[in-house]
């Protein structure tokens, strides 16, 4: 483990076999069925946006993602809203993709966000740049998700670059990488975990999940290998706003595989919304009831004011309350009128 | 091309049994390499290796050949180049998220593996892409370095 070499500058020292100082991965230690979600970025160079958006999902989240030009498209860096929410009080997930930085802006970033005090890194490959507003920009893919895992490792591991040079003070964050169970090759991606946590990774946030049984027979595999006990395994959910947006988000998201009876059911309702909440809400109830599953990761794009009352719904919280901290609020508040 | 490209990964056995041969040619063939010198052979090795591995499996002249750990399916033909398995948006008829013409190279590479004696190092993590070996003989290297390695190495029975 990497503890022992952090500044005496900074209080948060991690617990024993903890190798960050983070809400996330003491939640998961502790055995707390955990939940994340992702902030909508702005496309805007105004805090209070990201404070915005970050209040109203913070009540029921443990951390925070924030993406990386997901999906491809431009917008608030994934480092700059780390630094605001970390500076409010909340405990971000900084996203890193391979597809917009070479190695060597990459590993500067970590060193810059675990001084800003991230304790959470999430490893992803990321989108191509077709899938997005700039398909004329050049795709980086210097590193891929499992390079990145393993450097990043490396930095907080063995206190170095992956050139060898020596850190004076090692990045202690809690890593994570994405898992799609719901793409082919369907029989490979179990071992693909395996490698992905022999690489670094001590969670994963997986891709959307609308196919339960498909999930259970990824969860058999990964049980067999005993994955579970060795990663924490955040399954991805979310409300679908109508079988249109579903339809859309299908064909034009790489990777979401939304099965033709969740559409169907969407089409059916008198109000598809609130039948797409009431779908999230029962397919994290079913999720939770897997075997190995540590907790879910609501992406609501566009409809983050239902992330509180999904998850309240729905349960899976008993009696914790993540981020309502007084101190927090104060803090925003600060921030809010100094700007 | 594509459908030689193909080819090869459904022949991927034959191909893995064929490589092992060859390169155990090529590590005999070390001292005449040395005598001859590893510099002068790059330029023409380079090509011929451009050339047949070009029309096997679409070559990028990585230096860093991976195809005996990727079910004989070139890793430098994924769009985000990757070397360490598939991403997350494989199509689900197995086709690329960025090139939908074509099949996944990761999809490919996992079906070629299976039929391979060794398919099993397709989990084995590869370092990232060293870009100062481009275009040079991957051939001409592993000779190399394994060559060093059995004089450095006496307990070496390969």
């Amino acid at each position: 483990m990497a503890g022992g070499s952090r500044t005496p500058m900074n209080p948060d020292h991690p617990l024993p076999g903890h190798s960050s100082a983070g809400r996330l991965e003491r939640v998961l230690r502790a055995g707390r069925f955990a939940v994340t979600a992702e902030l909508n970025p702005p496309d805007s160079a105004d805090p209070r946006e990201a404070y915005e958006r970050a209040l109203v999902l913070a009540e029921v989240c443990d951390a925070i993602n924030a993406t990386d030009a997901s999906g491809a498209n431009t917008h608030m860096s994934s480092l700059g809203i780390c630094a605001l929410l970390t500076n409010a009080g909340y405990a971000p997930v900084m996203q890193i993709s391979c597809r917009d930085r070479n190695r060597i802006a990459i590993q500067g970033d970590v060193l810059g966000a675990a001084a800003l005090g991230v304790s959470n890194i999430l490893c992803l490959t990321g989108d191509g740049v077709q899938a997005g507003d700039q398909p004329g920009a050049k795709p980086v893919f210097d590193l891929d998700g499992i390079s990145l895992l393993e450097t990043i490792r490396i930095m907080r591991d063995e206190g170095r670059f992956l050139s060898g040079r020596k850190l004076t003070v090692r990045p202690q964050v809690f890593l994570g990488a994405a898992a799609n169970p719901f793409a082919p090759p369907y029989d490979y991606r179990p071992l693909r975990l395996a490698t992905k946590v022999a690489a670094g990774a001590q969670f994963v946030q997986t891709q959307y999940c609308f196919d339960v049984p498909r999930l259970e027979r990824y969860m058999d595999q990964v049980r067999d290998r005993g994955l579970h006990e060795r990663c924490f395994i955040l399954v991805g959910v979310g409300p679908l706003a109508s079988a249109r947006a579903a339809r859309w988000i299908r064909s034009n998201v790489p990777g979401v595989h939304i099965p033709d009876p969740v559409i169907a059911r969407l089409e059916h309702a008198e109000k598809p919304k609130l039948e797409g909440k009431q779908i999230c809400i029962e397919l994290i109830q079913q999720i939770r009831e897997i075997k190995g599953i540590a907790g879910v990761h609501l992406m609501a794009y566009r409809q983050e004011e239902l992330v509180s009352e999904i998850i309240g719904e729905s349960g899976v919280l008993d009696d914790r309350h993540p981020q309502s901290h007084h101190k927090r609020s104060h803090k925003v508040q600060n921030i809010r009128t100094a700007t | 091309m594509y459908a030689v490209r193909q080819w090869s990964v459904r022949n991927a056995r034959g191909l893995e049994w064929l490589y092992s041969k060859f390169a155990a040619t090529l590590l005999r063939l070390h001292p005449l390499f040395e005598r001859v010198g590893y510099g002068r052979l790059e330029a023409p090795v380079a090509s011929l290796e451009r050339r047949l591995k070009g029309f096997m499996f679409d070559c990028h002249m990585c230096g860093q050949c991976a195809l005996r750990a990727t079910g004989m399916s070139c890793p430098m033909n994924c769009p985000k180049s990757l070397r360490n398995g598939p991403c997350g948006g494989v199509r689900p008829d197995g086709h690329c998220e960025v090139e939908p013409a074509m099949r996944c190279v990761w999809v490919e590479a996992w079906n070629g593996a299976r039929r391979m004696r060794e398919g099993d190092i397709i989990s084995d993590i590869h370092n990232p892409v060293d870009h100062r070996l481009g275009e040079t003989s991957s051939w001409l290297r592993v000779t190399r370095e394994q060559s060093l390695a059995v004089e450095t190495d006496s307990d070496w029975t390969g």
